[in-house]
């Protein structure tokens, strides 16, 4: 009776274990379903390569260069200004900060993780815009540098918890052998914890660039969307995701458009399930 | 009191349940932002007189309103820009047959910022300034300042009229869009925020959303016709060039409790808040 039981509740956690992949396996599968259809009018380069976002006209024009480029910026000075803020903060947490500190520091970070993305949107809308426009003397505040601001306070929560644990699984050993040898703290730090930890601060900077990606509400408020070929981070940009979410609702079902948006659901997808494998082999990557 | 707690329990199992719903009691609303506000207050006047209707209205955008239409979600849809010929087709298809209802008339204001010294514009310069040809306000008579494009997203009904009538103006094999830097503003209230704080800024919108905060631009279908703002007797008069009509969508002829409302939205009373909102009554 035992046995039977344990068998029983083994199977059913493999069940659980199994569901995840085959949902995902479910979810790409759809997408390639109703995206594929897109390309019986229009060809693959075309569509990722032309300048060109008229979904609406008559002939439809779906090109989404501009709205990869506009990903890309917002994403990139996110990045930029989250990647030295994040691992900083970890650093300090991890081997720095008094216990007491350290513990404080922890549960505000989580904090603003648990922010929701449209409030931090609405925040950025009434106080960043306006002083982006004011400060780089614009015409218009709502430029891809407003996006990558409030999207970099959205991807510090992940850089900072996991670089964190990353060196804080470092063995001891590696300090205290630097230290003996005359090292200071911060040669330590440098020297031998950061490149220890490594592979750990580039899973960790992956997985917030992949969050900083898919994000969608807090760039659909401040970054004008506006679909034209930007080349600075003042210009206003529209991102693949906020496409999406603004033009879902009125694509008619079945139409060029409709599957033009599905198509942008592939590419987002390819996007972040390249950099998750990439931090994927980072993590597991022993030095 | 029990009487109030059995009209309580009824009222909330109307909303929570579809199934409900379906029993003629309430009616969905959706669609058009433009018309939100109005058939609010519609649905609030309505059920003051009829306390055992219920009616709930979102907005969501024109599009989004006849999709909800076709695919089934609701039994309103409200939208101020004609049916397009494919969703015709697509709602066919699906066993729906889109009812028309002309139930009022709205303005299109272009605004500015107060400060801005141009305040006139024909249509001409109005098409050439979204499309992008004009884009300093120093060729318009105003400060050596870049002009900053205001539109709204595409699923706005306001967003296709603007296209169709003002940079296209009704031609429809023009190919006229949208310059790519018009920023694309996800509501009205969005983008008349934008315009208060922006003095290179111009867009459009309803009527309804203009404030002082907001300068409304004079406009004459052409050089020799003369300049109109954009109020109310203007619109009725048909002087102001750049007006549409607002539709309502019913899946086909109302019947029951939808055409009890249509019936009240077209009725004097109804007519009445038209005007109260901010909008153009088709019935003088």
């Amino acid at each position: 009776m035992r046995k039977y039981k344990e068998f029983v509740i083994e199977k059913l956690i493999l069940l659980c274990g199994l569901a995840s992949i085959f949902f995902v396996l479910l979810i790409f599968l759809f997408l390639l379903k109703e995206g594929i259809s897109l390309f019986s009018t229009i060809t693959l380069k075309r569509f990722l390569f032309g300048k060109n976002w008229y979904p609406i006209s008559d002939p439809a024009e779906l090109e989404i260069l501009p709205l990869i480029l506009g990903s890309f910026w917002v994403t990139l000075g996110a990045a930029i200004i989250s990647i030295p803020i994040g691992v900083g903060c970890a650093i300090y947490i991890a081997e720095v900060a008094h216990p007491k500190l350290k513990e404080i520091l922890k549960t505000g970070i989580e904090l603003l993780a648990a922010i929701p993305s449209v409030v931090l949107g609405f925040i950025g809308m009434v106080t960043l815009v306006p002083w982006v426009k004011e400060v780089f003397n614009l015409p218009t505040g709502l430029t891809a540098l407003s996006g990558s601001v409030m999207l970099a306070f959205m991807a510090m929560p992940t850089i900072v918890s996991i670089a964190e644990d990353a060196l804080y699984s470092i063995p001891k050993t590696y300090k205290e052998g630097s230290l003996a040898l005359g090292a200071t703290h911060w040669q330590t730090i440098y020297r031998v914890l950061l490149p220890a930890a490594s592979s750990g601060i580039v899973a960790a900077v992956m997985l917030g660039v992949g969050r900083v990606i898919g994000e969608t509400m807090a760039v659909m408020m401040i970054t004008g969307n506006a679909a034209l070929l930007p080349h600075s981070i003042l210009q206003p940009v529209r991102t693949l995701t906020a496409t999406i979410a603004a033009e879902m609702g009125e694509a008619v079902v079945g139409s060029e458009h409709y599957f033009a948006l599905f198509a942008i659901g592939i590419v987002l997808f390819i996007i972040s399930f390249v950099i998750n494998v990439t931090a994927d082999t980072f993590l597991h990557k022993k030095k | 009191m029990f009487k109030k707690w059995i009209v309580l329990i009824l009222l909330s199992a109307s909303i929570l349940s579809p199934s409900f719903a379906k029993d003629g009691n309430s009616i969905q609303i959706k669609g058009s932002d433009t018309m939100v506000n109005l058939s609010q207050a519609w649905a609030e006047k309505f059920m003051e007189k009829n306390p055992n209707n219920f009616i709930a209205v979102t907005g969501g955008g024109s599009g989004t309103g006849i999709s909800s239409l076709i695919s089934g979600t609701c039994d309103i849809s409200n939208s101020s820009r004609d049916i397009k010929e494919k969703e015709v087709v697509l709602a066919k298809k699906r066993g729906v047959n889109p009812y028309e209802i002309k139930v009022g008339l709205d303005g299109l204001a272009v605004v500015v910022h107060p400060s801005n010294p141009v305040s006139k514009l024909t249509l001409q310069q109005l098409a050439d300034i979204f499309t992008g040809k004009i884009s300093n306000w120093k060729e318009l008579g105003g400060k050596d300042q870049k002009i900053v494009l205001l539109s709204r997203e595409v699923n706005s009904g306001t967003h296709v009229y603007f296209k169709e009538h003002v940079l296209r103006k009704g031609d429809p094999n023009s190919r006229e869009e949208f310059a790519p830097e018009a920023l694309m503003l996800p509501s009205s209230q969005a983008l008349a925020d934008e315009v208060s704080g922006n003095s290179g800024a111009i867009g459009y919108y309803g009527m309804g959303y203009i404030s002082p905060k907001q300068k409304p631009i004079s406009v004459a279908k052409n050089e020799k016709s003369p300049y109109i703002s954009p109020k109310i007797e203007n619109v009725i008069s048909g002087k102001y060039p750049i007006s549409r009509p607002l539709f309502t969508y019913t899946n086909g002829t109302p019947t029951g409790l939808v055409k009890k409302f249509v019936d009240f939205m077209l009725s004097k009373e109804g007519q009445e808040i038209v005007l109260k909102t901010d909008f153009v009554p088709i019935k003088k």
